[in-house]
């Protein structure tokens, strides 16, 4: 891991921890979020007398985390998703106004195409709000480079700043030339309350402050070093930043290009000597039109959001689009369009998930179910369809709380929510729901890891991001110390307790709270017990357990009365036996059994 | 594939398509990889970009994480050569589409270079469940229609293989990957042995005389496939679940007053298309929905519940 100085392929979140690592980082810390997850996983692959990373409860925490590390005067990173910059901006926006003592670093990856997000969320304007700036690497060995400079300019600027990378930066893997990591001698703590403290009248202090910083930050991106002019067709100029960079070059080789580092502040002087030399400008920016409208108001003619659209991930083809609508390109007449169009095959819940019995379980209760964010939202379509609303990390108690207080809903209410996202923003909601009385149900879904984002470790499992054995939370002991009391664990795959248990929890006249209580298949180990199989002269093919939506399961080609009979893939099962339990013909048994 | 037709990294001439731009580009070789979560498609094409780095290339792997592995589509782009831009390969530019499952290879396509691609295809079915859908009677299963006859009529390379039938017989079904791979290194100039050697980093060690037989198997297929030249063998491609007889009138006849109100066959009806009346008596609440299947019937207590089918006249 800590060889120098040589080349090798990295996706782009290990560069970025690399670039952190050589930059003398020292305290690290995030919360999952695809597609930056990655980033503090291999930040946890350095030695801890280099320095600590971890895993934080939700992304304000994580920056909250960060910031104290910076007050020490050492280099702290934080890293998350887009929509986790939503959770801690609270504490972004005060400290832009404090500034850093060690430097400080936020990277906030973006999801255009909404490949695992609940939104496309540009982060650039964020940092505008923020009064932060952002850098915006091309590729993996710019990740790397540009998180040691956000960590000088961070310093010498006295600002957090922003490192913007996207989906497919995060996970390209590219060749990656290394540095050695820069050891520096801690700072220590500064005692300057009036910077430091944000009451109302040093805010006033600070607030000028930052845009004078703002200012200096601007003609300081005017260097060079900050910003590449690539000559070329001297025609038309292309302003551009981040990988879209790479879809340029791929469909214009040939073009004069302004390659950016920055979208804000942005280096107004080179942008209108760059504009001065050049008929047109194209401004090719992936998402918001942050760049382009800066310019404008620049009072400099560009194009931009009318060729390249404002949604969607980028790739050469919508690039080369643009340029062709531009007239600047001819027709790719070069394509055979293909009218096959086999059945999607959406993500599902995996073979075994334990998820499983509570969406069936809500479903034939037709309870009206507030749903979060986990791999569980693919419970939201057939055929376990159970799921009414998904809004962001922690809404579904709160929103259930609603839903009661609405006064009109005539279903049992029940919001469902993952042991790790409970603990990211669940918690507050489920006191409030005590605290107002509500009569709803929360279902937690405890499988004891973060599955979604490929299975970490967090405050429920016991163990830190190193691995090391550290306190477990009880979450029936905490809800009881939240005054829920009403409150069951239970087998997720005893179908007939959670029946059961579902209804007495939505009789209860108040908050209960049933935890559903299996580990995920697949992490932290993968769980592959003796798989069923189906009795073919029984089964009647009544699509009973078709209904769990098991991957496992698909239709066998033989018949009963024109029903389709159903085959379970050996490979695939794992043995948890749902659909056993569900089988009114009772067809489906281990296959050791009848061997026996 | 023929010495003739293996892809080389060298310039590919292409007709002027960018113009404005004065440059001579060397384009990157575009090797596409599709799959199943699971499969193995990331290893591939992790054992593809070695090789290239490996050999002097520069070369940008991209794939989509997230909720790939809870059973969707999977999909990496390996792109190599002197000089590489974009990470992904833009559509009809992938010189070689290399799909571990039939109907992903299928959903590729369009991104095969319609001039000069190479569609290597594993004709492997991993129908979810989301294909079996429709449960009434007669139902499709609705995958893919499309034959490898059908398909290799319009590419210009194709090459389909029961890699995962022959994976299982050599052992395990988890080295189909490596067949392909086997498969796939007759198609780019890089020796036997820097194949091998770097195979043998990305898997257990106590599956590597597994891969180097499976990795050879595949290797040898091509070879065979180029000497009895033809259309691919099709005993493997599974036709559609089809039965056009099953498709009679359901009628669901409930007698009242045996009814007991006892909620068996509302709660376990597969299409939840039953339910109690304000009398507490069970009626059919959506009969689009009913298929016949008889749950209810064979489940009430009081044979309250009897199903008929009547042929329908005309309905082959």
């Amino acid at each position: 891991m800590n060889e120098v100085c040589e080349a090798r392929p990295m996706i782009g979140n290990e560069a970025i921890a690399r670039g952190a690592w050589e930059a003398g980082v020292k305290v690290a810390a995030a919360y999952p979020g695809t597609p930056s997850t990655e980033i503090l996983e291999y930040m946890g692959s350095y030695p801890s007398e280099d320095l600590h990373a971890q895993w934080s409860t939700n992304e304000k925490v994580a920056c909250d985390v960060a910031i104290g590390a910076s007050f020490e005067g050492v280099r702290a990173m934080t890293a998350m998703k887009h929509v986790g910059l939503n959770v801690a901006s609270d504490a972004l926006l005060s400290q832009s106004y404090i500034g850093v003592n060690g430097g400080l670093v936020l990277v906030v990856c973006d999801d255009p195409g909404i490949h695992s997000s609940q939104n496309e969320q540009d982060t650039r304007i964020f940092c505008q709000l923020a009064g932060v700036p952002v850098l915006e690497p091309a590729d993996a060995q710019e990740a790397l480079e540009f998180v040691k400079r956000a960590f000088d300019l961070s310093e010498q600027f006295d600002t957090p700043v922003v490192l913007r990378s996207t989906t497919r930066l995060c996970h390209t893997r590219s060749l990656v030339r290394t540095g050695e990591r820069l050891e520096r001698e801690p700072v220590g703590f500064l005692e300057d309350p009036q910077k430091n403290v944000m009451i109302p009248a040093n805010a006033r202090r600070r607030h000028p402050k930052l845009l004078e910083r703002m200012n200096a930050l601007k003609q300081h991106f005017d260097d060079p070093e900050w910003s590449r002019l690539e000559k070329g067709d001297p025609k038309f100029g292309v302003v551009t930043v981040g990988p879209v960079y790479t879809y340029v070059k791929e469909v214009l080789p040939g073009a004069t290009i302004l390659k950016l580092s920055s979208s804000f502040p942005l280096p107004e002087k080179t942008l209108r000597e760059f504009c001065e030399s050049m008929d047109r400008v194209f401004v090719v920016e992936e998402l918001e039109p942050v760049i382009e409208t800066a310019m404008q108001s620049m009072g400099l003619q560009v194009e931009g959001k009318e060729l390249f659209p404002r949604i969607d991930e980028f790739s050469p083809e919508i690039v080369r689009q643009g340029f062709e609508k531009a007239g600047l390109l001819e027709v790719d007449e070069n394509r055979e369009e293909w009218e096959i169009q086999p059945m999607i095959r959406p993500p599902v819940l995996c073979a075994g998930c334990p998820h499983t019995t509570s969406y069936m379980a809500l479903r034939a209760l037709e309870a009206r179910v507030a749903g979060d964010i986990g791999c569980y939202t693919l419970a939201a379509v057939e055929p376990l369809r159970a799921i009414d609303t998904t809004v962001a990390m922690g809404s579904s108690i709160a929103n259930a709380l609603g839903m009661a207080k609405a006064g009109c809903e005539t279903k049992p209410i029940v919001a469902t929510i993952g042991d790790s996202t409970f603990l990211h923003s669940g918690i507050p909601p489920l006191i409030d729901a005590v605290y107002n009385q509500a009569n709803i149900t929360v279902l937690l879904l405890d499988n004891q890891i973060v599955a979604m984002t490929g299975g970490q470790d967090h405050p429920g499992t016991g163990k830190t991001l190193r691995g090391e054995e550290t306190v477990r939370i009880d979450y029936a002991e905490m809800a009881k110390a939240c005054g829920v009391k009403w409150v069951r664990t239970i087998d997720s795959y005893d179908v007939a307790a959670m029946f059961k248990n579902l209804r007495e929890a939505v009789d209860y006249p108040g908050v209960s709270m049933l935890i559903s209580n299996r580990p995920c298949v697949l992490d932290p180990v993968k769980i592959k017990g003796e798989p069923l199989r189906i009795d073919a002269a029984s089964c009647t093919g009544c699509q009973s357990c078709m209904n769990l939506g098991c991957p496992a399961l698909s239709w066998s080609g033989e018949f009963h009365e024109g029903h389709n009979k159903v085959r379970i893939d050996p490979l695939a099962c794992i043995g948890c036996t749902l659909c056993a339990q569900v089988c009114p013909t009772d067809c489906i048994r281990p296959v050791l059994q009848e061997a026996a | 594939m023929t010495p003739s037709n293996t892809i080389a990294a060298d310039p590919i001439p292409e007709p002027g398509i960018t113009p404005g731009t004065g440059s001579q580009q060397k384009e990157p070789v575009n090797v596409l990889i599709v799959g199943v979560g699971g499969q193995g498609v990331i290893m591939v094409s992790k054992v593809l970009a070695r090789l290239c780095q490996k050999s002097g290339f520069q070369v940008k792997q991209s794939e989509i994480h997230g909720m790939a592995k809870r059973g969707g589509a999977v999909f990496s782009h390996v792109r190599f050569g002197e000089q590489v831009w974009s990470p992904t390969i833009p559509a009809g530019k992938a010189d070689i589409l290399l799909a571990l499952e039939w109907a992903e290879g299928l959903r590729w396509l369009r991104y095969l270079n319609p001039r000069k691609g190479t569609f290597i295809c594993d004709t492997q079915r991993i129908v979810p469940p989301f294909a079996c859908r429709n449960r009434k009677m007669g139902a499709e299963q609705t995958y893919a229609r499309e034959t490898p006859s059908v398909i290799f009529e319009r590419v210009p390379n194709g090459y389909a293989i029961d890699a995962s039938r022959m994976a299982e017989e050599l052992g395990n079904i988890r080295v189909a990957n490596t067949l392909l791979l086997g498969l796939l290194s007759t198609a780019l100039e890089f020796s036997r042995e820097e194949w091998q050697s770097v195979i043998t980093e990305f898997v257990p060690p106590k599956t590597r005389e597994l891969n180097r037989q499976a990795f050879l198997l595949g290797r040898n297929w091509v070879e065979k496939a180029i000497q009895e030249p033809g259309l691919p063998s099709e005993e493997n491609t599974e036709k559609v679940f089809f039965d056009p007889q099953a498709r009679p009138r359901i009628e669901l006849e409930i007698t009242e007053s045996w009814c007991k109100g006892c909620d068996i066959c509302v709660k376990m009806c597969p299409e939840r298309c039953l339910r109690l009346n304000e009398g507490l008596v069970a009626e059919l609440s959506d009969p689009e929905a009913c298929t016949g299947c008889r749950v209810c019937e064979w489940l009430c207590p009081d044979f309250a519940i009897k199903l008929h089918l009547h042929p329908v006249q005309g309905n082959c």
